[in-house]
């Protein structure tokens, strides 16, 4: 044996022993504390989250002696936060005792047994009462329990740029009553001030649910009634396949990004778009419309990091007509993100004791405002220093009462990567609006094992 | 090489040094390898799902129905001929042929370049050629520059511009074996072969090409394994877009398992890649085997 070999063997034990005793020590064992995961954003100055949890922390630790807060943040793009929460909530070993769950996945994750059923919690904490009902169903499987505690809602809406408007001589406020009038405007910016971008729709699938929510379903859901869901048949509990309604949808992304409405092709399959709109885009007068959500100013709050306080008069909000100004004339999509317990999660209780810190009226209202939330606690939706609190939250709020749900049944995932992928194949031109329809319609039968429908 | 002839004879408490690695080979090595062939035949999932269950070859079959499944293994053929087989592979012969004449600091240098490229990590290599490709990125001003025209690489042309970046990152490996292969080749003959009156070019075909097949063979097999299994970098400059036109099988199984979270799925693809490995291989030693 040549003198190195056993030195090498002896590493290779040393590595793999180290290795074993790592995976060995859960680091969840501890009784006394609470380790939280949640979503951090991508863009290293927006820390509106870390800070609100970060005081929670201090607030939770002081009432609770001997009690400590472990954060655990997961810094990824949405769609890679659910994959990594995902693998974490597998194993004992890895599943934090509380995490921030998006409630288009949370039906997904109730299947695949990795949360917990709070309703012994819920049952005795009278604050439950303060919360709407539509919030309450967010986090509410098909067996009838109760997996999370919603920390809000949100709505959406076109958000414009007035001075853009003003330079391309279009008239403020500006409310659009069909999808026409979308893109005439849209055109006549393109025409009158060719430095701008004239209008966003997320598209494809690295921008994941945002693409499919935001954009996708913002149209979609404005084709029809505001009564039927255009993706669900709730009477035979089946999909409903690409019809008119659907390729009228694509048709709409098909023309924003084939007559370059849009952003450039390649901006708009980036990843980090989002990010890149609320940063640079709108706060630069780079951009005239956009869809998207109601949060967007928690980018530009004070500390926030990109802050923007005169966004309230450079910005107006309009609602997002429906196809052809059918009743009731605007289209919102609502969802929302809950705090949730894992089934494999060491100190449920203490989890629940932190969700309930978070959630008294005081701090729950401090929460809306930071993140530029929706509120779903009826006392905060009450006080005028919640509706004072932030220009755009009566607009978004009022939203509410013509908003529609995803079905977010566990399918919906894999419905929603579908959706992406069709728009993004019209967005590229790889396809027509007829082949990404009928590609759909073959996704969608694999994603919900056959339960399809035609209509 | 000729090893182990006659190793029956020997007794068996030779091999007793061996017995932890061995231990340890099965079992962070194949151990893991038995758990993904074993999920390969069921339809665990990452999410919404109770329970999972086997299915036998449903995974495999699926996957030869699947288009998105076919264009990753062209695209992944199209990848690997490019860039390693003709990319890698021929530049760094090349580099090393030349710098056998050229004067040392000339061998210092671009030794020192290239094996840079090949010592940064893959994703800082990702990240470098995508801004080296971007719309705002430097090729683009340097065509500008030059007065010709411009365009989104990573947009028109994704594969090449992927393949450009795997030949970037992985031509010092090849260039390395070589120049070895070639600093081995004895001085008198090439020295014989000029005398005889042969040029550079026939020199090369009928000396030392010949001479250095063992490591053509290896360098091959490991520059094609290599690159099979590329990720970060394709991830990194255009995640398998746009559409699919960049997604070669570690992107698209990724993309099953991970994102579409069908776990089971994944891991046939993941498989299905291994074959794909283990039959270049096999054509590769066959090519050692048939010469030596």
């Amino acid at each position: 044996m040549r003198p190195t070999a056993p030195v090498l063997l002896s590493a290779t034990l040393l590595i793999a022993a180290t290795g074993l005793t790592a995976c060995g020590s859960g680091s969840g064992d501890d009784p006394d504390t609470v380790r939280i995961s949640f979503k951090q954003s991508t863009d290293n100055q927006i820390r509106v989250m870390d800070k609100y949890l970060a005081s929670m922390k201090t607030q939770f630790e002081k009432d609770h002696p001997g009690k400590k807060v472990k954060l655990v943040p997961i810094k990824a793009p949405d769609s890679e936060y659910y994959t990594k929460l995902q693998q974490m909530l597998r194993s004992p070993k890895t599943a934090p005792d509380l995490v921030y769950e998006d409630t288009f996945l949370i039906n997904s994750d109730i299947t695949s047994g990795y949360l917990k059923p709070l309703d012994p919690y819920l049952a005795k904490w009278p604050d439950w009462n303060q919360f709407i009902d539509t919030a309450k169903n967010a986090a509410k499987a098909q067996d009838g329990k109760t997996y999370g505690v919603p920390d809000g809602t949100d709505t959406r809406g076109l958000w414009y740029d007035k001075g853009i408007f003003a330079k391309a001589g279009i008239k403020t406020p500006w409310q659009p009553k069909t999808w026409d009038d979308v893109l005439d405007t849209a055109r006549t910016i393109k025409k009158k001030v060719p430095s701008v971008t004239p209008l966003n729709v997320y598209t494809g699938k690295p921008g994941g649910e945002q693409s499919a929510m935001q954009g996708f379903e913002m149209l979609l859901y404005g084709t029809g009634s505001d009564t039927a869901d255009p993706l669900y048949d709730k009477a035979s509990n089946k999909w409903i396949t690409a019809g008119k309604p659907f390729k009228d949808a694509l048709n709409f992304v098909k023309t924003v990004y084939g007559e370059k409405l849009g952003p450039d092709v390649s901006d708009a399959l980036d990843p980090n778009i989002g990010t890149r709109v609320r940063g640079e885009l709108l706060p630069e007068s780079k951009l005239a419309i956009n869809l998207d959500g109601s949060w967007l100013p928690q980018d530009w709050l004070k500390g926030s990091g990109h802050e923007w306080p005169e966004w309230s008069q450079k910005l107006g909000l309009a609602h997002m007509p429906t196809q052809n100004g059918q009743a009731p004339g605007k289209v919102s999509m609502s969802g929302g993100w809950t705090w949730s317990i894992p089934s494999k999660a060491s100190n449920p209780d203490l989890a629940f004791e932190f969700i309930k810190t978070m959630q008294t009226k005081a701090n729950a209202q401090k929460w809306y405002i930071a993140n530029s939330g929706i509120a779903v606690r009826k006392d905060v939706a009450a006080d005028p220093a919640y509706v004072k609190a932030q220009p755009g939250i009566k607009f978004f709020t009022d939203l509410v009462a013509s908003t529609h749900y995803r079905p977010a049944y566990p399918a919906y995932p894999k419905v929603s990567t579908a959706i992406q992928e069709a728009m993004e194949s019209v967005t590229t031109g790889d396809s027509s609006v007829e082949k990404a329809a009928s590609t759909y319609d073959e996704q969608l039968k694999t994603a919900t094992d056959g339960k399809v429908i035609t209509k | 090489m000729k090893v182990g002839r006659g190793g029956a004879r020997r007794p068996l408490t030779r091999a007793l040094p061996l017995a932890p690695s061995l231990v340890l080979l099965l079992l962070f090595l194949a151990g893991p390898i038995a758990y993904c062939a074993y999920i390969a035949f069921t339809d665990l999932q990452l999410t919404g799902q109770a329970h999972s269950s086997f299915v036998g070859f449903d995974n495999f079959t699926a996957a030869f129905k699947d288009d998105a499944f076919l264009n990753a293994v062209w695209l992944t053929l199209v990848f690997t001929v490019l860039s390693s087989l003709i990319g890698q592979n021929t530049l760094g012969l090349a580099l090393a042929a030349l710098m056998q004449r050229a004067s040392k600091t000339v061998r210092t240098v671009t030794g020192a370049v290239v094996i840079c490229a090949w010592v940064l990590p893959e994703v800082v290599a990702g990240f470098l050629l995508y801004a080296f490709f971007r719309r705002e990125g430097t090729l683009n001003a340097i065509l500008d520059w030059l007065h010709l025209p411009t365009q989104n690489w990573l947009f028109t042309l994704p594969i090449l511009a992927v393949s450009f970046a795997n030949v970037w990152r992985g031509t010092a490996f090849s260039m390395l074996v070589y120049s070895a292969a070639l600093g081995e080749i004895p001085k008198e003959i090439t020295e014989a072969a000029e005398m005889d009156g042969a040029g550079g070019w026939r020199r090369m075909w009928h000396i030392t090409l010949p001479m250095i097949r063992r490591s053509i063979g290896t360098n091959l097999m490991l520059n094609t394994l290599q690159t099979l299994s590329v990720f970060g970098l394709i991830w990194v400059m255009t995640r398998g877009g746009p559409g699919n036109r960049s997604q070669t099988l570690p992107l698209f199984m990724y993309e099953q398992a991970f994102q579409k979270s069908m776990i089971g799925y994944g891991t046939a693809v993941a498989l299905l890649l291994l074959v794909v490995g283990s039959l270049f291989s096999l054509v590769y030693m066959r090519l050692l085997r048939s010469e030596a």
